[in-house]
């Protein structure tokens, strides 16, 4: 088996490269954020002596009334709405449940579902009452920074190169083949066993690998980014794209696309 | 050691600080990936790290859970090769129970524990070189790592030792120093109010000399948050412009 060794180097900052400054209001815990008291304080906040002071360090947001901070990384929030992707690791055991639920979710299952509340202690309470939530069969998950996936309309895209991923908000992607026809009537509860062939295979492994470089490179995950990433690493065999310096040359190309598109 | 001068009469001290001089700080954040929060400062030749998990679930009896608020939980372990001689036990003996234990009173006042109700909050320090002023070092690494986890929080906490020899007070004590005897105070800040989270101190030391040493102390906190500021708003800044938008 080959094995590959490297020495130690002196990382350099990756924002170097970059050669932007950002253009947000950046705080640390402590700071004041403003002493005009008609804001309504959000989260990442807290009101001290008649000034709003920051509690988490990272970027002000600011809309119309409402200040809050938003923190560069922090486990799940929940909110109402949101697609969370998870494994179920413990269940009620009364015997309603066990008559209902028993023949469609068990211990152990990868689903899919939504948010439908959100308690007073951060606790969320989920419902899979759509056909397109549900039971996930065969694909592969990765798991990143809730901090880098983007919120957008719809976290359930077809991507064109022959796979699909579920973003989940809470930070687990799912990516599975695309299947051939939507299934009408199975719902979301039965898993399609049927082998994958060698080719979808390869296409999600190196959506896999792209993935990870992106969230190790600190870039936000949205269809765009992880589809120019994919036509970046195209040149690459899916094994490299893990090694530094290739990971860097495609999430450098990824972000040159990204701008150009958007300017 | 007979005929050691910690303060001669040009006012160095043994390693050739003045007497309010701190040591050189290096301090990095998110050093482990895997963990929600992480960081490694080093001050002088004490190293020390720090990660932090949560907030989550309370693990083992749920009993222990707190209605309102978050269970602060710290360990305090420090390597087998930290000091001169090589330790035997890493963890689980009184000195490290007793550090976990006012790392925990340091950091409940300082993080907002209001905001997650029922749920548990790790701070694990390791001390991996002791040279002086190690509970100093593991609450200004817990501090870097319980921001680099998104955990809310009053305000810095910033901690420093200071000591006391011959009518001076001496900042940011080193191995030496703390081995020679006198007096020693460590000292945790909140630094925008100054309000203190920790103060310690297991010596004798007349009255009128502590105002002196808890100011030097005092001082010496205030500029360790200057440092640690400016390395969590480089940190925050270099990720702000990988993010992107």
């Amino acid at each position: 088996m080959a094995m590959e060794m490297r020495l130690p180097v002196a990382r350099k900052p990756l924002s170097e490269s970059l050669g932007r400054e950002t253009k947000k209001h950046l705080v640390v815990p402590g700071d004041t954020i403003t002493t005009d008291t008609g804001f309504m304080r959000g989260h990442g906040t807290y009101m001290g002596e008649e000034k709003l002071i920051a509690s988490v360090a990272g970027s002000v947001e600011r809309v119309n009334k409402l200040v809050c901070v938003k923190a560069l990384k922090t486990r799940y929030h929940g909110e109402v709405g949101d697609i969370v992707v998870g494994r179920i690791t413990e269940r009620r055991r009364s015997a309603k449940d066990e008559l209902a639920m028993r023949g469609f979710l068990q211990e152990g299952d990868l689903i899919s579902a939504e948010v439908q509340a959100v308690f007073s202690d951060g606790a969320v309470s989920l419902h899979t009452r759509s056909l397109k939530y549900g039971k996930l069969g065969q694909g592969v998950l990765v798991q990143v920074s809730p901090s880098l996936v983007k919120r957008q309309k719809t976290h359930f895209h077809d991507l064109p190169c022959g796979a699909s991923v579920i973003l989940g908000n809470n930070g687990f992607i799912w990516i599975y083949p695309t299947p051939e026809h939507k299934e009408e009537d199975a719902g979301g509860f039965t898993a399609n066993l049927e082998p994958v062939s060698l080719a979808d295979r390869e296409v999600i492994s190196r959506l896999r690998n792209c993935i990870i470089s992106l969230a190790t490179q600190r870039m936000l995950l949205y269809d765009t980014s992880i589809l120019y990433c994919y036509e970046a690493s195209l040149p690459h065999q899916i094994k490299d794209i893990l090694k530094p310096e290739i990971m860097e040359e495609i999430v450098m190309e990824t972000r040159q696309r990204l701008l150009e598109q958007e300017g | 050691m007979a005929g050691l001068e910690l303060l001669s009469d040009q006012g160095y001290r043994v390693d050739g600080r003045r007497a309010g001089e701190l040591r050189k700080i290096q301090a990095r954040m998110g050093v482990f990936a895997q963990a929600d929060g992480s960081a490694y400062i080093e001050q002088g030749n004490t190293k020390a790290l720090a990660v932090v998990y949560g907030p989550h679930e309370i693990r083992g009896s749920r009993a222990r859970a707190l209605p309102d608020r978050a269970l602060v939980n710290c360990q305090y372990s420090s390597a087998t090769f930290s000091t001169g001689e090589r330790k035997r036990r890493p963890h689980g003996d009184r000195k490290s129970c007793e550090m976990g234990l006012q790392l925990r009173q340091t950091f409940e006042a300082a993080v907002l524990t209001q905001l997650h109700p029922r749920s548990q909050i790790d701070i694990y320090v390791q001390v991996l070189q002791a040279d002086g002023g190690t509970y100093a070092a593991c609450v200004n690494a817990a501090t870097l790592a319980v921001l680099d986890a998104g955990i809310p929080m009053r305000d810095f906490v910033c901690a420093c030792s200071a000591g006391f020899v011959d009518g001076t007070a001496l900042a940011d004590l080193s191995h030496v120093e703390e081995a020679a005897g006198g007096p020693q105070l460590a000292l945790a800040l909140l630094p925008s109010s100054g309000q203190i989270a920790l103060l310690e101190m297991d010596a004798r030391l007349h009255e009128d000399h502590l105002e002196q040493v808890l100011e030097a102390a005092a001082h010496a906190a205030r500029d360790v948050h200057t440092l640690l500021d400016r390395v969590v708003r480089q940190h925050v800044q270099e990720a702000s412009i990988l993010l992107g938008d």
